[in-house]
């Protein structure tokens, strides 16, 4: 164990498609958690930003970006790329400078104004891009990828295609609860199964949209958060941030093809199962422990994949756990309480935080009729391309 | 617009990768610079030809155009083209491609077999993009 850090405040902007800039919903979710924290920005030691990239501006921006919207106050500063990890890492790099004594306050902030459709990658001739090149050579869009892993799924473990709608028709009905969701109406398998195909088996509603979007957490040291008279302690007592293993032999975005196996043996774990045992590891839990799960469903298919890879149940037996109701609300192990990216959609720099907002209120038993009886211990898990790890366990 | 990932024409086609002499590993696309097997000493890298048969690991289709910098002509009506993953079983890797034309995701089963054609990605007045594709054996379209 490495330490814990308390949560003081989470806040979002909510999420939707509202035309405005990605500095405008950060700082309203920031002055949120400030709030929510009972903290002057003044006292603040140091902000972490998830990056964006600033439209017309070749680079990624965030920490000073928000900091300046904020008004300067001098603190400690950093801004964290790592794809749709950026959120993670940002907690980490607050988490490490808690634990280190560098600041006792810590200010983290992702927001981003998301484009419209497919994600693509930024403009120019890229070939040594691998993101650049599934593009350009095979038109291998994010939906494409979830595409194979859906049909591989139904290959090898017989799942179908109305256990990929109830994931939706699940995380629709809970989104419906969230203020911050986007989407906010429930939604039945019959207008699942009448959505437009993207990526044969997936459709429309299997795959979360574009969003714009904002969340913020001040988290600070044990120490601090006693000062300070925080009464509910949300702490985060684990953050993943691992890369994979060679030979990684699952295909994964944004790759054209695996690592060969020729030479090495694949770990027993794949990536994504080895990102939340390190987190579990890290925190000294296990699946048994946990009283939710907030996953990374980008796609329906997805999220049952996540079941297996967070050990919520054995492998191949996702869709079994999902038709049990043990992942809705009121079930053993709730998944999504939220809604998921299904209601929110992904704004990239912003959404692994959301994910730990939600663990927070969930911790604090503030997560109004979406509240999972006695919330104890919970777990985020993302992955960023190109071989980020995240994942966050949260207790009370 | 990426040079040496294949060769050859009509039965002789295949996709290249490079083979680290000292473990043997595979990388496709070719990896020139250093062998990423963390536990090898490093080797020389050099090109080898990849299996021109493999199996489906997975397969799906794109039914709406696809962002730039993918080619397409927005004048034309869209055409979904498929997406299989191949496991290629000497190399012990998965090389994805876009399934020859006609091909669509119904003509499709994981595990099936399917072997690497010469294809086009796309064209215009001064160029043609050549590209590999993969086809279901016994198909000769």
């Amino acid at each position: 164990m490495t330490g814990e850090v308390a949560v003081l405040g989470a806040g979002m902007h909510p999420w939707g498609k509202w035309g405005r800039g990605f500095v405008e919903y950060g700082t309203v979710a920031a002055r949120a958690a400030l709030a929510d924290a009972g903290v002057d920005w003044r006292d603040v030691g140091s902000i972490v930003g998830a990056d964006t990239v600033r439209g017309g501006y070749p680079g990624y921006v965030a920490g000073a970006t928000f900091a300046k919207a904020l008004g300067w106050q001098g603190a400690r500063v950093a801004s964290v790329y790592a794809a749709c990890a950026s959120g993670a890492q940002a907690v980490n790099t607050a988490r490490a400078q808690i634990l280190s004594g560098l600041a006792d306050v810590v200010l983290v902030v992702g927001a981003d104004a998301a484009p419209k459709g497919f994600f693509r990658p930024a403009g120019g001739d890229r070939a040594d891009d691998p993101d650049w090149l599934r593009f350009r050579v095979l038109g291998a869009t994010n939906p494409t990828y979830f595409g194979l892993y859906a049909r591989r799924r139904m290959a090898v473990h017989g799942d179908t295609l109305e256990d990929f709608a109830q994931v939706k028709v699940k995380n629709a009905a809970l989104g419906a609860l969230n203020p911050n969701a986007r989407y906010r109406k429930r939604v039945t398998a019959e207008q699942v199964a009448a959505s437009a195909v993207v990526a044969d088996p997936l459709r429309l509603l299997d795959i979360c949209a574009t969003s714009d979007g904002a969340a913020a957490l001040v988290l600070s040291s044990m120490e601090f958060a006693r000062r300070h008279g925080t009464a509910d302690r949300v702490r985060i007592r684990a953050v993943s941030t691992v890369t994979p293993r060679y030979p990684n032999t699952v295909l994964d975005l944004p790759d054209i093809a695996t690592d060969s196996a020729v030479a090495a043996e694949p770990a027993a774990d794949t990536f994504r199962a080895s990102i939340a045992r390190a987190a579990y590891e890290e925190a000294g839990v296990g699946p048994g422990d946990l009283s939710l799960a907030e996953v990374y469903d980008l796609s329906t298919s997805l999220e049952l994949q996540w079941y297996e890879d967070l050990g919520l149940c054995g492998e191949g037996e996702a869709a079994k756990l999902l038709r049990e109701g043990a992942t809705a609300l009121g079930g053993r192990i709730p998944v999504n309480v939220s809604g998921g990216l299904a209601s929110f959609g992904e704004a990239v720099p912003a959404q692994a935080i959301a994910q730990v907002c939600e663990l927070t209120w969930q911790l604090r038993g503030a997560a109004g009729d979406r509240q999972v009886a006695g919330a104890l211990v919970g777990i985020t898990a993302n992955q960023g391309l190109f071989g980020h790890g995240s994942s966050v366990i949260a207790v009370r | 617009m990426v040079t040496g990932w294949f060769t050859g024409e009509g039965e002789e086609f295949r996709l290249l990768g490079t083979r680290c002499s000292a473990c043997a590993s595979v990388f496709f696309p070719r990896e020139d610079a250093f062998c990423r097997n963390p536990g090898c000493p490093g080797g020389d890298l050099e090109e080898v030809p990849l299996s021109r048969r493999g199996r489906v690991w997975s397969y799906t289709d794109s039914r709406y155009r696809p962002p730039s910098p993918y080619v397409s002509d927005p004048e034309l009506e869209w055409r979904p083209y498929a997406l299989i993953a191949v496991e290629l079983e000497s190399e012990r890797l998965v090389v994805l491609g876009q399934t020859v034309p006609g091909v669509t995701v119904a003509d499709l089963a994981v595990g099936m077999e399917v072997e690497v054609v010469p294809g086009v990605l796309n064209e215009d007045a001064e160029t043609t993009w050549t590209t590999w594709h993969w086809r279901p054996t016994g198909v000769t379209a």
